[in-house]
């Protein structure tokens, strides 16, 4: 039997699955979850690296089972995957199985890597950031920041990951595995730190419910709660309101009931006079 | 409204809703929904208010693993149509309206992905059969049906006369309306604590109360305070890394960023 030519995907393969990659939880479903989108994104791949039907049919199939990881994460795994089924598509021994243990076995350490850093840390931030200005001073920057920020780093991080992936195939763990946990680790810190400085800031509560009168120099001056809380730490009562919220999070109470919980706070606070806009 | 106006809104609809499953381009967020409907309806300054005020609620709600957070798409999209629009709504109003809606979105999701089961399944059969295009239909199918989600409600909102909503909020009691304004001002707690949550451990408690400390100096603003956050957790990292002891090979990029400290 005569060689075949060596099977390789492009450049333009690669970028299109990136591409693809931005659209993959469109078909976000209960059963298979990100299924069909994992094989969406598979697609180019597939039609290049298998020219008949039935060995492209075996490898959709093989990419419709069960998939869910933190949308971004994925990319460094659709990178692996499409080395390891480049290296299929040329006759090395690769089953279905290990190509399905590939990817459950990423899936879950690296949507435990993306949560915080992607949802729990840059989107607050920059959501914060871009708000501020929003609110601050009704800038088009806001908006502009959070969009352009957002997707700038997601679209990079998207395609270099799924390069490192494919230009390492499994190996990338070994290359990635030690500095995944300090970023974790390092975003945590910085997420931390801005909420701390964002719940003051940007929380309004009001209270000028008078406590006391006292005279100072014949001139009548009323103490209100507000100017003796302020005096203890500008922002005490919002960083009290967010941790009690905390820890009834941590007592599994729905957050919409929180919220609701916040909107009697605030009718009870108007009637009662403890409270002002 | 002129139809173009109407098409316009529809469609930051559609984009909002096919976000909120994608989770990816963030049209579905208030800040960009809210800001394009300003755009739309040709008061972008209210737009950036009630986006930016509306975001602070969100800020914390994400979909993790399988769980689905409320809906930002839709209630940013009808919400900021009211602020924004004849109705006129004053920002309060729109985030106490706001919360209902993203819970009716989240309902609509919640449905939505389950019929997109369905769809999967012709996809599965369709590949069985040899029909290997239904991948890409079907999961487009699937997107199509969730910016759909949003755009269908948005336009049965945007028939509702203007006088009646209007009508309808002036008929609610002072005590109601004022109650829910003063907790616009603090109802974004809920949104950090969520944030939070998800963070803490006891080791991190302590930068959270630095942040709480640093933003009582009025003369930092959120780049600097960013920065110092941002100067803290790499000075964590580098010092927790060191006490280990070193692995065969495996603080590379440390060593280097050590190295490079030194040199300057």
């Amino acid at each position: 039997m005569e060689k075949t030519e060596e099977k390789q995907l492009t450049r333009s393969d690669l970028a299109r699955m990136v591409w693809r990659s931005s659209f993959e939880q469109g078909s976000w479903n209960y059963q298979g979850m990100q299924n069909l989108g994992f094989a969406y994104i598979m697609v180019p791949a597939i039609k290049r690296l298998y020219d008949s039907p039935k060995q492209q049919q075996a490898a959709l199939q093989r990419h419709l089972t069960f998939f869910n990881t933190m949308p971004y994460m994925q990319s460094t795994i659709t990178g692996v995957v499409a080395n390891v089924e480049q290296q299929r598509a040329n006759g090395a021994p690769v089953t279905s199985e290990m190509i399905n243990d590939v990817k459950t076995g990423m899936m879950g350490p690296l949507a435990g890597v993306g949560d915080p850093v992607w949802w729990g840390t840059l989107r607050p931030v920059l959501a914060a950031l871009g708000a501020g200005l929003a609110i601050g001073d009704a800038s088009l920057l806001g908006p502009l920041l959070f969009f352009f920020g957002w997707n700038i780093a997601r679209l990079v991080f998207r395609a270099y990951t799924q390069k490192l992936g494919f230009q390492y195939g499994t190996e990338v763990a070994d290359r990635t595995g030690h500095w995944l946990p300090k970023l974790t680790q390092g975003a945590s810190i910085l997420g931390m730190f801005v909420m701390g400085a964002v719940v003051p800031r940007w929380t309004t509560i009001k209270m000028p419910i008078v406590l006391a009168q006292v005279h100072v120099n014949n001139e009548l001056k009323q103490i209100t709660l507000q100017m003796i809380c302020n005096r203890i730490l500008p922002g005490l009562v919002p960083v009290i309101l967010t941790l009690v919220c905390v820890w009834l999070l941590r007592k599994r109470i729905h957050p919409m009931w929180l919220i609701f919980g916040m909107f009697i706070i605030g009718i009870l606070g108007y009637v009662s006079g403890v409270l002002a806009l | 409204m002129s139809i173009g106006i109407v098409l316009g809104i529809l469609l930051v609809a559609f984009l909002a809703g096919m976000d909120g499953i994608l989770d990816e381009w963030e049209f579905q967020q208030p800040l960009v929904a809210c800001t394009l409907v300003g755009l739309m309806m040709g008061d972008l300054t209210a737009g950036i208010v009630f986006g930016g005020s509306l975001q602070m609620i969100t800020i914390g709600w994400m979909n993790i693993g399988a769980s689905v957070a409320p809906d930002t798409a839709l209630a940013s999209v009808v919400a900021a149509i009211w602020v924004c629009g004849p109705v006129q709504l004053s920002v309060p109003e729109g985030l106490a309206i706001a919360v209902p809606l993203a819970l009716l979105g989240q309902g609509f999701t919640m449905v939505l992905r389950r019929v997109v089961t369905r769809l999967v399944k012709v996809a599965e059969n369709g590949v069985e059969n040899g029909h290997l295009s239904r991948v890409t239909q079907m999961h487009l199918a699937s997107l199509l049906l969730q910016g759909l989600r949003v755009m269908i409600p948005t336009g049965l909102f945007l028939l509702i006369p203007a006088a009646w909503v209007t009508s309808a909020f002036n008929a609610l009691p002072v005590v109601l309306t004022m109650g829910l304004a003063i907790a616009g001002g603090f109802i974004a707690v809920v949104g950090y604590a969520i944030v939070i949550n998800m963070m803490a451990t006891k080791q991190l408690w302590p930068f959270f109360a630095l942040g709480v400390a640093l933003a009582a100096v009025k003369a930092l603003n959120m780049v600097a305070l960013g920065i110092i956050g941002l100067a803290l957790a790499i000075i964590y990292v580098q010092l927790s890394n060191r006490q280990q002891p070193p692995s065969a090979g495996g603080d590379d990029d440390l060593d280097d960023l050590d190295r490079e400290l030194e040199d300057l």
